[in-house]
């Protein structure tokens, strides 16, 4: 058999196994052929050879929630520019959020969603759709159709169903379909209009704050609707200690797994400092305590997946008053490098990184992909793991550059980045 | 003279140095305004814009009445009701002054941050009257001067703020000018009008009023917003007055100099008793009022010479 693709000489990252070692990978016809432990037989043949130059070897990172602005806000981002950025980014997945405008919320919208996504990249999309219509937590969306039309998890982005009964009633349909839900944990009234964390930092700045409490109401309701229903079910971003331990007891008896942001594991509140708006999240910024809580809980995998929550935002939206600006940070193509910061300040292995970002994604959402192993989709990131530079705004492939990471010292970059074999970015 | 500051935003970015300058220089204003000519040139031919998105009558009149006596032109401007209404954004109401080539901008905003973020747009020297919860340096600066005429010292002294805590600018800018001076601060209120984190700025707090003031030399009460009254921060006015009010029972807790103070303006009845905040004998809300006005005349000479050294050197 002659290989189509094959990289020689890699630090393979295998996130299944937990390894990091010297390998060789072989693909055939879009997929993983061979995973080799050292070189790869002397007669291996490949139509085209990567000497990999024991760079960084990993699948490519699956991305659950990111934001496309389409429909409706396509000057803030495209599926052509968000296909860019992931790629650059070493994210060959994105599993795009239902909060545009209209929302994602019929089997139409998401058919346009999909095809656009066909037309404008390579990368791999799966769309999600809105939980309830409009996003308005009324009435339950057409889940079925949904689901037919290729909607692999249903969410109202960061709108909570304060409506139980509604809530219950969506959640007991999704699961006699086998549905994935999302939520989002907050505790909508007591978190209403606040626009950091309270605390010390939220008093001094004189910013309308919410208590980390308000995320843990959220999730212990969310866990009683679970047991209830039976549901299955991600909690979107967990980003406080509280959380954490309310976590802790339910989530092996239940059908769900938990993610964060990126931006939760690498920033903490007083990074607004003097009302930086493109640190303005939601959930906000929490403390220190509560970031190394989160990262720890990444190591032990109570928390299962990062993800960039990458939202993109015009700068009218974010020129403006911290109140007023609007939330969200870009993060799809910064992912990789920001998460890598916790595996040089030594928190996290590469390893465990990938299974948070690529494995355990893919394997929530029932995807093939996220794995080093032969039969595996050929979605792969090149990464050159200590390459320092200095992370410059206007650089992003994002139509929207609101990146907190402006100016900030980074290590990593991506070289290359595979979706079925094919090279969809290079880095030159 | 030691004031290296292109703006005021804030009692946050002032040493204790630049502090002590502007209230000796607001002293000399205080004797001008009680003279028969109030007139000076300090600031002729300079432009003065007051730009409040936020009612105030107190306040722009005081800013009003210090630019005209220094010799300024001086411009009002309602942007609630002008341009704000049409959607034209914070930035681009500042580049559109900014094209007017004023020389003193002074803006409150409802929003904390917003007259910072204004003053990152503009070139000429700005002065914050009042950003949401977050500063308000020239009442705190003149909270200062009367205190210290008051009391003929700056430090060393029990000070006690009382009431609406968590919304009051006035009460974060005080918190750190009194702090920076070396008092000891207590604050009193009902925990619902505390700020989150309060236990780390180096503050005493109360739940008691008569414990609250204990020996204090300055009583500082706070405006409570209508809108706070009802039920959501506070059960009730009366309830409000009864255990937070400052009357002279309460007030006999303190020491028997000790000063009454408020910022005005006030409800009587519900954060003070109207009898007690008309004693001229322990209140000194209209000197406060006085003090205003030549605090601000000092920040605007402040500013306008460092500004005019800024230009000369360009």
């Amino acid at each position: 058999m002659t290989l189509d693709l094959l990289f020689q000489n890699a630090q393979l990252i295998n996130p299944e196994t937990g390894t990091v070692g010297q390998g060789a990978l072989g693909v055939k016809d879009g997929q993983i052929a061979e995973v080799w432990q050292g070189a790869a037989p002397g007669e291996t043949k490949a139509a085209q050879v990567v000497d990999c130059a024991e760079k960084h070897l990993g699948p490519g990172l699956v991305d659950i929630g990111v934001k496309v602005c389409e429909p409706g806000e396509r000057h803030k981002e495209s599926f052509r520019s968000a296909g860019r950025a992931a790629a650059a980014g070493g994210v060959t997945s994105i599993v795009t959020r239902p909060d545009t405008l209209p929302a994602i919320d019929s089997p139409e919208t998401l058919e346009f969603v999909l095809r656009r996504a066909r037309e404008a990249t390579d990368v791999r999309v799966y769309p999600m759709a809105a939980l309830t219509k409009g996003r308005e937590g009324r009435e339950m969306t057409e889940i079925g159709f949904l689901l037919d039309a290729g909607a692999v998890a249903f969410s109202d982005g960061d709108r909570v169903v304060t409506n139980t009964k509604v809530f219950s009633r969506a959640l007991t349909y999704a699961n006699s379909l086998g549905a994935l839900v999302l939520g989002h944990v907050q505790e909508p009234v007591l978190s209403d209009g606040a626009a950091v964390t309270s605390g010390k930092f939220a008093s001094l700045r004189g910013l309308p704050g919410v208590s980390p409490m308000a995320e843990r109401m959220g999730l212990e309701r969310d866990l009683a609707l679970i047991e209830m229903t039976g549901a299955r079910y991600h909690v979107d971003q967990i980003t406080t200690a509280q959380a954490l331990g309310a976590l802790a007891r339910a989530k092996g008896a239940l059908d769900m797994t938990v993610g964060t942001s990126i931006h939760h594991l690498t920033l903490n509140a007083l990074d607004v400092a003097d009302y930086r708006t493109f640190f303005k999240l939601k959930p906000p910024l929490r403390d220190e305590e509560d970031r190394l809580a989160c990262v720890e809980a990444v190591g032990s995998g109570a928390i299962d997946i990062i993800s960039s929550m990458h939202t993109p935002q015009d700068e009218e939206s974010k020129r403006l008053p911290f109140e007023a600006a609007a939330s969200g940070a870009v993060g799809v193509e910064t992912m990789l490098s920001a998460a890598l910061r916790l595996y040089h300040a030594g928190y996290l292995e590469l390893a465990v990184l990938w299974r948070a970002m690529s494995l355990a994604p893919a394997k929530r959402l029932g995807l093939p992909q996220g794995r080093l192993q032969a039969g595996a989709p050929a979605d792969l990131v090149l990464c050159d793991v200590n390459a320092p530079y200095t992370l410059d705004r206007f650089a992003l492939q994002s139509k929207s550059q609101n990146t907190p990471f402006d100016g900030a010292l980074m290590q990593g970059k991506v070289l290359a980045t595979y979706v079925a074999g094919e090279k969809i970015y290079e880095r030159n | 003279m030691s004031f290296p500051h292109r703006h005021l935003l804030g009692i946050e970015q002032l040493s204790p140095d630049a502090i002590v300058t502007l209230l000796d220089l607001a002293e000399r204003y205080v004797d001008l305004n009680r003279s028969q000519n109030k007139h000076s040139s300090v600031l002729e031919g300079l432009t003065q814009i007051n730009m409040f998105f936020e009612n105030s009558t107190r306040t722009q009149a005081s800013f009003e009445i210090a630019g005209k006596r220094l010799g300024a032109d001086v411009m009002n401007m309602e942007v609630r009701a002008s341009s704000i209404s049409k959607g034209e954004t914070l930035i681009d109401t500042a580049m559109t002054l900014n094209a007017m080539q004023p020389d003193l901008l002074v803006v409150r905003h409802p929003h904390s941050g917003a007259v910072d973020l204004l003053a990152q747009k503009v070139h000429c020297a700005v002065l914050n009257a009042g950003d949401g919860r977050h500063e308000h340096p020239t009442q705190a600066l003149l909270d200062t001067l009367t205190i210290r005429r008051s009391k003929g010292r700056l430090h060393r002294l029990r000070i006690a703020i009382c009431g609406d805590i968590a919304h009051s600018r006035v009460a974060r800018s005080n918190i750190m000018l009194l702090g920076k001076m070396e008092n000891r601060i207590r604050l009193i209120g009902p925990p619902t009008l505390m700020p989150s984190g309060i236990a780390d700025f180096g503050v005493e707090v109360f739940e008691d009023m008569r414990e609250g003031l204990r020996d204090v030399d300055v009583v500082m009460m706070l405006r409570l917003q209508k809108e706070r009254m009802d039920g959501g921060f506070i059960p009730s006015e009366r309830e409000y007055f009864h255990r937070f009010g400052l009357d002279a029972e309460k007030l006999s807790h303190a020491a028997p100099d000790a000063i009454v103070m408020h910022p005005g303006p006030m409800n009587r009845g519900v954060e003070i008793d109207g009898t007690l905040a008309d004693d001229i004998n322990r209140s000194v809300i209209r000197e406060q009022v006085e003090m205003g006005v030549a605090v601000r005349m000092a920040a605007m000479e402040l500013l306008a010479r460092n500004l005019q050294a800024s230009r000369g050197a360009a």
